[in-house]
């Protein structure tokens, strides 16, 4: 465990490395205790993780029908070339 | 064919752990059926896949190529996946691999000579602009918290937009990191890039995204309600 919990600029200035699971244990355990007791942090904290939650669900989008049926028929050519592999 | 940039694969949240293969519904075993095999893992992944590949090039028939590419590729290379549980991770760096080499490949081609050269995106100077604080009040107001009001009002296409408008390399960045769940290491080894330009470009892409994402909910009068607050802060 460190010994100095560190200061709100210091919390606000790593905090994407803690959101993007950047820093070892006792960093982010030490970020962790200090958005336990500062409610302005925790409120920041909060409003990051949203918002990267949202970034993240931008990564998902229907594929297209074409897309399903070009890759059934990739397999189907990798199939008839008898280019199954063996696991 | 071994990966160019060898990295090792990411530990992503959403990616089943081990646990989860185990409590799959029963599926063809890897070794008498593989093509059974191999699609009834796809298929749950399809949608993330082609949406990963859309944020990363913007363009529907690119994001379609490169997936189908990768699925091409994963599916020669089935024999090479050591740990069944890893499928997804694996599958998914295959994808960024082949939108990385494609990425290079377009951007060695010979460019016409124009007047004057564009800016490079890492000499983009955004700020330190924060949405938090443009939104953030530090007591309850009685017409409601404006950060409520924002992310009730934040469309996944207002959001897919705003990440499609960043510049390239910066886009690049973002998604590997906050969509793929890859570490900074990971992003400089497979970008070939510094770890601080890693960092930069990270940085930067985020104000420019709350900055546009700022903008938009402007537009659509998120503020609108909230006396004093024009904006003026940005």
């Amino acid at each position: 465990m460190s010994t100095r919990e560190p200061s709100c600029e210091e919390v606000i200035e790593r905090l994407f490395d803690y959101l993007d699971r950047e820093l070892d244990h006792l960093q982010a355990a030490d970020i962790e205790r200090h958005l336990s007791r500062c409610r302005d942090c925790f409120t920041r904290a909060e409003f990051e993780k949203r918002l990267r939650a949202r970034v993240e669900a931008a990564g998902t989008v229907k594929a297209p029908p074409r897309l399903r049926h070009r890759i059934r028929d990739l397999l189907d050519r990798f199939d008839d070339q008898a280019d199954v592999p063996d696991p | 064919m071994p990966l160019a940039h060898p990295v090792t694969l990411p530990s992503l949240p959403w990616c089943p752990t081990q646990a989860a293969e185990e409590t799959r519904p029963t599926m063809s075993d890897r070794h008498a059926d593989p093509r059974q095999w191999f699609e009834a893992r796809l298929e749950p992944l399809l949608d993330r896949l082609y949406g990963t590949a859309l944020r990363l090039t913007r363009d529907p028939d690119d994001a379609e190529d490169i997936v189908a590419d990768a699925v091409g590729k994963a599916w020669r290379r089935l024999d090479e996946l050591r740990d069944p549980s890893r499928f997804d991770a694996w599958l998914f760096h295959i994808l960024t691999n082949t939108f990385i080499s494609e990425w290079r490949r377009r951007q060695s081609r010979p460019r016409p000579p124009s007047g004057t050269e564009p800016p490079s995106p890492d000499d983009l100077d955004a700020g330190d602009f924060t949405l938090f604080q443009q939104l953030h009040q530090p007591f309850l107001l009685w017409w409601g918290s404006l950060e409520e009001q924002f992310f009730n009002s934040l469309l996944q296409e207002d959001l897919q937009r705003a990440l499609d408008a960043l510049p390239a390399p910066f886009r690049v960045a973002i998604v590997l990191v906050e969509v793929q769940g890859y570490t900074y290491e990971e992003v400089s080894r497979l970008l070939g890039i510094p770890l601080g330009t890693v960092r930069s470009r990270l940085s930067r892409a985020r104000s420019l995204l709350q900055k546009a994402l700022w903008e938009q909910a402007r537009e659509a009068g998120v503020t609108s309600c909230h006396p004093g607050q024009g904006g003026q802060r940005s």
